[in-house]
């Protein structure tokens, strides 16, 4: 009992840690709420008063193009191609882990290897075909190029989770007569439930990150969040409070599902691999 | 467990059924991700491969036509393509590397029992929350910036606690663009590092450990004997997924350093050889090279990986 009320050295050095890592996330969310005098101070303003006026700016009240059309776009594309991520991936991680096909791991590692190339060697022709079919600028394109980004590790992940399922269950539905998507629906999906919402969350997030490929195919119609923030890479002090609020806001689902959900982007991450 | 015992009934089922339709029923629900997979990702590589030997840039269309190694000879030349790979492997290694020890420290520490070890592990997780542009802008405006940045605000701030007058004020990014952009980096992969070692540390068993302490064995041989042994195959997985993600990091170096001051790695080289210079088939032989190089480290990953999937399939 004497052990546990100690003074514990650890505990201050893991809270000086978090703060530290969490610093320039917090500086990033107090500079948003400055004026942009107060926010390119230094010594740093720490108690300056607190205003929306960056978040107006970024919101269009001001000079620049409007965010809503690149948040829209991200977010289509990024629940979109979730939503055919997962149409793919659960029927295919079904097979190859309730009902292993003959040399499934060797279809597993597949679908892996494609996440190991490099992007950038596959960007060329893809960009040519969408010149070519006149896909470029097309949010429809972008969906269906982060849907094969994410498919991999949904299927990986999914797998994992779907072993999971116990073989009575299957038995049973199978005994009652019930066809794939019955029992996909009926028995697996309700088991498999939180690894469908891991899997989700792990690819919303990979694709609202996404910059490459929105960069080279989209433009003025469908350019998507992150690439609206590459308009702010050269700009210059006086736009400080701005920049923060734009990145504060694009960073936002993000964060907000990171934290909603640690424990299942923890599992996700690490491939299913770490249980 | 469920792969296993499944296995027998249903290969009884093949055999007495017809057999063809059985197996094919059985892949049916694999067909359209694997189709789409292959057509989507492995197509591109392809073109690239057949592009790799062309002479073409879209700025000179005339001159197209067939050019057998010579962009492989331009790619292996070019000085700025060598140097922008040394500066891959430097930026991979070196962020790899750091993020992995410091997240090994942040990992033992929040293993350990503390008031708010929640809340700290919230405020840890929170930098690889942040989109990976908005952080590198975050780094770029509010960090480094040498007239108004938060690092050398501070510097100013603790000059004037001891009543200096002149404190440095260095410009981060063009006196030190290297591990600028890596520690923006670090501090980005440093957390994914952490929460897949904290998850090892937590799978690790008690009894083992419980046990070695009984019979008198320090925290360190603990930690040398037991801990670090058992974390090997998450520090290899932790390791190999941010290579596979550092090696095509884009996002920081477009937007830090913008690829100026040596930091040009591979993934922005191939851009800017495509996207600005228009050489269509030198950056394809770029790109070929970066896929063999990728291989090789794929190659050594899907080993570990499978001896991750082997260990699953005998619990």
């Amino acid at each position: 009992m004497r052990a546990r009320k100690a003074w514990r050295p650890w505990g201050v050095f893991a809270w000086l840690a978090g703060i530290l890592f969490a610093l320039p996330v917090l500086w990033m969310v107090l500079t948003s709420f400055h004026s942009e005098s107060d926010a390119a101070t230094n010594p740093p303003s720490l108690l300056a008063p607190l205003t929306l006026s960056g978040y107006e700016e970024f919101f269009g009240a001001g000079s620049g193009a409007s965010p809503w059309p690149p948040l829209i776009n991200s977010a289509s594309a990024s629940i979109g191609s979730t939503v055919l991520v997962l149409l793919l991936a659960v029927p295919a991680a079904y097979a190859l882990s309730i009902k292993p096909v003959r040399k499934w791991s060797d279809v597993l590692f597949f679908f892996l290897s494609t996440k190991m190339l490099p992007v950038v060697a596959g960007t060329l022709p893809i960009y040519l075909f969408a010149q070519f079919s006149g896909l470029l600028d097309n949010i429809s394109f972008l969906t269906v190029l982060y849907t094969s980004m994410n498919l991999p590790i949904a299927v990986w992940l999914m797998r994992s989770f779907l072993a999971e399922v116990p073989s009575e269950m299957l038995e049973a539905a199978a005994l009652d007569g019930a066809g794939l998507v019955t029992t996909l629906r009926r028995v697996v999906a309700p088991v498999a439930m939180p690894g469908i919402a891991a899997t989700s969350l792990i690819c919303f997030i990979f694709s609202w990150n996404e910059l490459l490929f929105a960069r080279v195919l989209t433009g003025v119609v469908a350019g998507t969040a992150p690439v609206f923030l590459t308009s702010f890479v050269t700009s210059q002090g006086l736009f400080l409070a701005k920049v923060c609020a734009a990145a504060t806001v694009i960073s936002l689902p993000v964060l907000a599902a990171g934290f909603a959900a640690q424990d299942k982007l923890v599992q996700g991450l690490s491939l299913g691999a770490v249980k | 467990m469920a792969t296993q015992t499944l296995d027998r009934p249903l290969a009884g089922a093949v055999r007495t059924g017809p057999k063809r339709a059985a197996e094919w029923a059985r892949r049916a629900p694999l067909l359209p991700a694997l189709v789409f997979t292959i057509i989507i990702t492995q197509l591109p590589f392809v073109v690239t491969l057949i592009i790799s030997f062309l002479r073409w840039n879209a700025l000179d269309p005339d001159d197209r036509g067939f050019a057998g190694l010579g962009n492989y000879i331009a790619v292996a030349t070019d000085s700025a393509l060598r140097s922008s790979v040394v500066s891959t492997v430097i930026l991979t290694v070196a962020v790899v590397v750091v993020s992995l020890l410091l997240g090994l420290g942040l990992a033992l520490l929040l293993d350990q029992r503390f008031r708010g070890r929640g809340f700290v592990r919230t405020l840890l997780i929170a930098p690889f929350l942040v989109v990976p542009v908005a952080a590198a802008l975050l780094w770029k405006h509010v960090l480094y910036n040498p007239e108004y940045g938060l690092l050398n605000g501070a510097l100013t701030w603790i000059w004037g606690l001891f009543g200096g007058a002149t404190p440095p004020q260095p410009d981060w990014i063009s006196t030190m663009p290297k591990i600028a952009v890596e520690a923006a980096l670090v501090w980005q992969w440093t957390p994914f590092m952490m929460l897949i070692l904290l998850a090892g540390l937590q799978s690790r068993p008690a009894d083992a450990v419980e046990a070695a302490r009984m019979d008198g064995a320090t925290p360190w041989q603990v930690f040398r004997y037991l801990t670090l042994p058992h974390l090997r195959q998450y520090l290899e997985l932790g390791g190999l997924l941010g290579s596979i993600y550092i090696v095509q990091n884009f996002d920081a170096v477009f937007t830090i350093t913008s690829g100026g001051l040596g930091t040009a790695n591979l993934p922005y080289t191939i851009y800017q050889t495509f996207f600005q210079a228009h050489d269509y088939g030198q950056a394809s032989a770029a790109g070929v090279v970066v896929v063999i190089a990728s291989i090789v480290i794929a190659t050594f990953a899907l080993r570990v990986v499978s001896s991750l999937l082997r260990n699953e399939v005998k619990r």
